[in-house]
């Protein structure tokens, strides 16, 4: 136990609460010059992402020309095709991302547990070796998942990608949940139990509490990874399983006749993760860090 | 007497100690299932690979699969496109991560500040790491670096550029550009958390004490941040390293081998020629690259993970 309390954060000051932060003043004129600064680079930034959301509205003929046109009369048809072309692709991806999201939630909770709360003994070797293996390139394990997948006429289905997903966002998942039950007040879950409080009523009156954000947050990493994946799709899919990504690929010769549609396309498949992402951004930065940075 | 003295508290120990092992194997279950998931994906297709690699395997054809040795290793190492492409490899991740960390740094200095719309700024510079990578690689090669009608000509018509293909003519610009795009966001998030966690209290002080903001910024800001910029590339080397969505979408390794990295050539050796013995000869070399590096890397982070390295700091 106490090995754990080592490596808890000495102070909860999360960067998500908005601590009153004072600041000396600038002179006014660099102030509002380095915010128009800040607000130049940032839409710079995001530009191609809005330019691409834009031509999606355009019709074929206005999305291809010199010079590019800022003005147009925005339709919905890209979309409405694009979304129709996908719908199949979206259905898998939607389908493969929230079985492995589950997946390693159920997964990563208990191992998380088993490496803070109630730490083994060789907790610090266990979580070093999860990280591992994210450092392990996904070239030392393709050719024989795609040899046994083939072998077991497992290629182009949806179990391959779901097992795959999962093992490459368990380690980020334990890493993640463990950073958030190392939150977890151990005074009061040392009251509980001596107040011999049932192992499973120390879990809904003290942990559920603290894990559930945590949770949320984990699922959605998960989700943004496993949706945006593009090596394994490619590689292990072709019709059945076929997610997302690999719709995007059959753009990738289209040389200048269908932007309007290919940039529909890129954004329907953008969407739920840019959804996703904004709605989890508090925690986005804890995810990646894999609950190094708070 | 005191021989049945000891022989009980030896009894109790021994009984306390099968008792402690007991619990940790009761504390064990639970991380059991993880851990198997994780052996079972990762470390025995590892073994597999190496098996592979010893062998002459092509599914093309399979009959003549037979136990070569060395065979696939020799041919790997006189293999000049495995070298260019671990050379690409190097650029193709240095180039990206410490210039996303460059232009990560000053957003992230931007954005500490009291800035009007803070956080619809913050939303908005997020995104590109949002965006799926084969989506945005292919919004990248049409509608803003194509030849003809891609809006970064147009852009830069006023200051003479004019029809530039920047895909063909640049290649590893092109990627380079794309992926520091792609992760500037990535080390933007990690360095404003880095620069918010700065105790106000010691910056106040600095500069009742005549500290000009350079000053501070050099001697406080840069050395707050260091854990956060070897956690920025540490953790953009282990992504970015990877590197395959849109050197596949873009340039497809061209032209020539300009832009082929390790990735791509295992996926053409894998995948298009189905040379399994020597694209696995290949993974092998890669995997043990990369646990020499990683090694390094590790010891870096795990400072940062461990008891000391962010105490006091967030």
């Amino acid at each position: 136990m106490s090995t754990s309390t080592l490596t808890r954060p000495a102070r909860a000051r999360g960067t998500g609460t908005r601590s009153p932060r004072r600041r000396t003043r600038l002179p006014s004129l660099t102030g509002s010059l380095l915010g128009l600064l800040a607000w130049l680079v940032v839409l710079l930034f995001f530009f191609p992402v809005l330019w691409m959301a834009l031509t999606g509205f355009k019709e074929e003929a206005d999305a291809a020309t010199d010079p590019p046109k800022f003005i147009f009369s925005p339709t919905l048809d890209q979309y409405r095709s694009a979304a129709s072309d996908a719908e199949a692709y979206l259905t898998h991806s939607l389908t493969i991302t929230v079985t492995s999201t589950l997946l390693v939630l159920t997964v990563a909770l208990p191992a998380a547990y088993a490496l803070s709360i109630a730490p083994v003994r060789k907790w610090r070797d266990a979580l070093f070796f999860f990280i591992s293996t994210k450092m392990l390139p996904i070239a030392g394990a393709i050719i024989p998942i795609y040899v046994i997948a083939r072998n077991l006429q497992l290629l182009d289905r949806q179990i391959v990608l779901v097992i795959l997903y999962s093992a490459m966002n368990l380690p980020i998942a334990v890493w993640m949940l463990r950073s958030f039950l190392l939150e977890v007040p151990v005074e009061i879950l040392e009251a509980a139990r001596v107040d011999g409080a049932s192992f499973l009523r120390q879990l809904r009156s003290v942990i559920v509490p603290v894990i559930t954000p945590g949770l949320a947050a984990t699922a959605l990493i998960c989700f943004i990874f496993a949706w945006n994946e593009f090596f394994l799709a490619v590689n292990l899919t072709t019709t059945n399983a076929a997610t997302v990504p690999v719709y995007l690929v059959s753009f990738q010769t289209g040389e200048g006749q269908f932007w309007a549609r290919l940039c529909a396309g890129a954004s329907l498949a953008c969407l739920p993760v840019l959804i996703a992402g904004w709605a989890a951004q508090d925690k986005l930065v804890r995810g990646l860090s894999m609950g190094a940075v708070k | 007497m005191t021989a049945i003295a000891s022989s009980t508290t030896g009894a109790a120990a021994a009984s306390a100690r099968t008792r402690a092992r007991r619990r940790n194997r009761l504390h064990r279950i639970p991380l059991l299932p993880a851990l198997l998931f994780v052996v079972v994906v990762t470390q025995v297709p590892f073994v597999l690979t190496v098996y592979y690699s010893l062998q002459s395997y092509n599914l093309y054809h399979p009959d003549t699969r037979h136990f070569a040795g060395l065979q696939n290793y020799r041919t790997i190492f006189e293999d000049s496109i495995f070298r260019t492409a671990l050379v690409n490899t190097v650029i193709l991740t240095a180039a990206p991560v410490l210039l996303s960390l460059t232009f990560g740094l000053f957003i992230a200095l931007l954005l500490d500040r009291k800035v009007f719309g803070r956080g619809l700024l913050r939303t908005l510079i997020i995104s590109p790491f949002l965006v799926m990578p084969a989506a945005a690689a292919l919004v990248w090669k049409f509608t803003l670096l194509d030849t003809q009608f891609g809006l970064i000509n147009f852009m830069l018509r006023p200051f003479g550029v004019d029809h530039t293909d920047w895909i063909n003519s640049y290649p590893k610009t092109t990627i380079t550009t794309v992926l520091t795009w792609q992760w500037t966001p990535f080390m933007v998030l990690i360095l404003l958390a880095g620069l918010q966690s700065q105790p106000p209290e010691v910056l106040e002080a600095a500069k009742v004490d005549g500290a000009g903001g350079w000053q501070i910024f050099r001697s406080m800001t840069l050395p707050h941040l260091r854990p956060y910029m070897e956690l920025g590339i540490v953790l953009g080397s282990i992504y970015i390293v990877q590197a395959f969505d849109a050197i596949f979408m873009i340039t497809s390794g061209g032209p020539g081998q300009q832009t082929t990295n390790i990735p791509y050539y295992l996926y053409e050796t894998a995948f298009r020629a189905f040379d399994i013995g020597r694209a696995s000869a290949m993974g092998v070399v890669v995997v043990i690259a990369t646990i020499i590096i990683a090694t390094l890397a590790l010891r870096t982070i795990s400072g940062l993970f461990s008891d000391e390295g962010m105490k006091g700091r967030l």
